[in-house]
């Protein structure tokens, strides 16, 4: 709780600093279309505000600087706008309306879920199959490792528009990318987990005489958890992110990734920005669903929080 | 179908050679560490192969190893254009001013406690908006240019690199704080004898997942404009001609400056972090 302030301050200083970008960057926009509505501008010609800076033009029409918040189609809108934008469209629409961002939201994390479930069962299956196989171990390790260095995230649409042509639509194209991109951080978190009991401990079930299965159920498993909640937690953002990519081709009509695009393209940048920020706020709600269970669990299992 | 009999066997006498070496006595070796991996690879490339044969797979779903190859040989002058478009000028320099800023606000903030608390929780948040919304922004601003796309990428390894080193700055114990103070350090011999080096493994740890992202923001921005040239433009292009052997064959370029990239910053940090136990 202690951190509230630090929090809120840097928030604060972050609004401050957009609050003081918003002028220049929409002061050019402002100032032609004001010339249109007949209001005085210095100077008066197009041309000649070109030379201009943003911060000059500004100070030079005073007058004009509270219009640049409420601009309607501007270079970089308000925090206040994007606020809005967002309170209308996340509580005043109706759900089942087609600008409700809740409606985008859920058609992007639906996939993402699934996806993410997927990607980690598999990921969880690989890395007991690394840890009790010493062939699997040597031959796919260093190309789950290597592939995490692929920039693979770049291909989604592309995979998107290939498993299309194939007749496979809907929510499971999506699902793959996300399964993807959650796998090999559970893979590679899972292996280390599954390998941090030490020495002492394994031998302590030896003495006991415990099979195979005993010693993964008992030891192994449980030990692991830390390790699989900090990569449940990567894999969780990474799955979302993936998603949105995926949206991005012309097929996509819903969804973050479709109204960004949208918003762009018919020169609505409030939809864009809205679309954006509340995709970042769903990857932080989920990455904290996560922790939280993480708390809870670890402190039940007698492990102290990392 | 004789053609998936032999990728079935050639399959099963990749994996039979795996097993053979990983439970031979000399497995722990260098040679064998390589050879393993390697041959693994191999039987998955000429199983593709042979199966794209097989099931006279469409090449505009999945082409042949031998055709991405044959273009990489016959596309060589404009793969090393787009790769110096999209990974030398876009990527790179992104990525050398986002570190480079990051570090910076990264020193600052480590100054008060207070600050520190309140970056690291909104680092994370930043770091969760998606590349995808603000691509199309950035290009707006910034022309279709590789400016733009070095500013996706700067701001999208800002928050790792930050989080990770303002995280490494405070991993130093309160007795070798003590020691450096006994020592009469002020606070810049303390930054640069102490904390930064202290800070590396964290770091290295945020610059390592960067290279990454580089990458992808550098790709990905380029959907969304860009000049005739560079990496994403001949990804969506090439696709749009349903020629997948092209876009693969930049997918093998991406891969091969991804593990160079991502190679190069483990070999410095092996150089510089020689004294972390990780490294021994």
């Amino acid at each position: 709780m202690r951190s509230v302030l630090p929090v809120l301050s840097v928030v604060a200083a972050i609004l401050g600093f957009w609050l003081l970008c918003v002028v220049p960057m929409n002061m050019h926009l402002v100032a032609d279309q004001a010339q249109r509505d007949g209001l005085l501008v210095t100077p008066d010609t197009p041309v000649a505000r070109q030379d201009v800076g943003g911060v000059a033009l500004a100070l030079k029409n005073t007058h004009l600087i509270p219009l640049t918040y409420e601009f309607k189609r501007p270079r970089l809108p308000s925090p206040q706008q994007v606020g809005r934008e967002m309170y209308a469209t996340i509580i005043d629409k109706k759900i089942t309306s087609k600008r409700s961002l809740v409606y985008h939201g859920w058609v992007t994390l639906a996939p993402t879920l699934l996806g993410f479930l997927i990607g980690t069962s598999l990921g969880i299956l690989l890395a007991v199959g690394i840890v009790y196989s010493r062939v699997m171990d040597r031959s796919v390790m260093p190309w789950a490792i290597v592939s995490q260095t692929i920039p693979i995230l770049a291909l989604a649409p592309m995979i998107i528009v290939v498993l299309g042509s194939m007749g496979i639509q809907g929510l499971f194209p999506k699902s793959i990318i996300a399964a993807y991109l959650s796998f090999f951080p559970v893979v590679v978190g899972m292996v280390k987990g599954l390998r941090s009991p030490d020495g002492m401990q394994l031998d302590l079930l030896r003495t006991y005489n415990a099979s195979k299965a005993q010693g993964f159920w008992s030891l192994r498993l449980p030990a692991s958890a830390p390790y699989l909640f900090a990569s449940l937690k990567i894999g969780i953002s990474a799955s979302l992110v993936g998603t949105i990519v995926a949206e991005l081709p012309t097929g996509a009509r819903a969804g973050f990734g479709a109204r960004m695009l949208v918003g762009d393209q018919y020169g609505q940048p409030l939809v864009s920005w809205a679309a954006l920020f509340a995709a970042a706020l769903t990857a932080a709600a989920l990455v904290g669903i996560f922790s939280l269970i993480e708390r809870v669990t670890l402190k039940r299992m007698g492990m102290a929080a990392a | 179908m004789i053609w998936v009999l032999v990728a079935i066997v050639i399959w099963a006498l990749g994996w039979w050679i795996n097993i053979r070496l990983s439970n031979s006595a000399r497995s722990d070796e260098t040679l064998m560490r390589v050879a393993i991996p390697v041959i693994f690879g191999l039987t998955v490339v000429i199983v593709w192969e042979m199966l794209v044969h097989g099931f006279d797979v469409n090449p505009v779903i999945l082409p042949a190893p031998s055709s991405i190859i044959e273009r990489l040989g016959a596309e060589g002058p404009r793969l090393w254009a787009d790769f110096k478009q999209t990974i030398l000028k876009g990527a790179v320099s992104g990525y050398v001013i986002g570190g480079g800023a990051a570090l910076a606000v990264a020193v600052l903030a480590d100054r008060s406690d207070f600050l520190t608390r309140g970056i690291l929780p909104v680092g994370s948040f930043m770091a969760a908006l998606p590349i995808v919304g603000t691509a199309p922004i950035f290009v707006k601003w910034l022309g279709s240019d590789w400016e733009s796309k070095a500013a996706v990428v700067a701001v999208m390894v800002f928050f790792p690199i930050l989080v990770n080193t303002v995280a490494g700055l405070r991993d130093t114990s309160s007795m070798q704080r003590d020691l450096m103070r006994t020592y009469g350090a002020g606070y810049w011999p303390t930054l640069f004898k102490l904390r930064l080096p202290a800070a590396m493994p964290f770091m290295f740890n945020g610059l390592k997942i960067a290279t990454t992202l580089a990458l992808i923001g550098a790709i990905v921005a380029e959907f969304f404009g860009s000049p005739t040239v560079g990496m994403g433009f001949r990804i969506s292009t090439s696709f749009g001609q349903l020629a997948l052997d092209m876009v693969w064959a930049e997918i093998v370029v991406a891969a091969i400056a991804g593990s160079a990239f991502y190679g190069a910053m483990t070999l410095i940090e092996k150089r510089v972090t020689f004294w972390h136990p990780s490294q021994r």
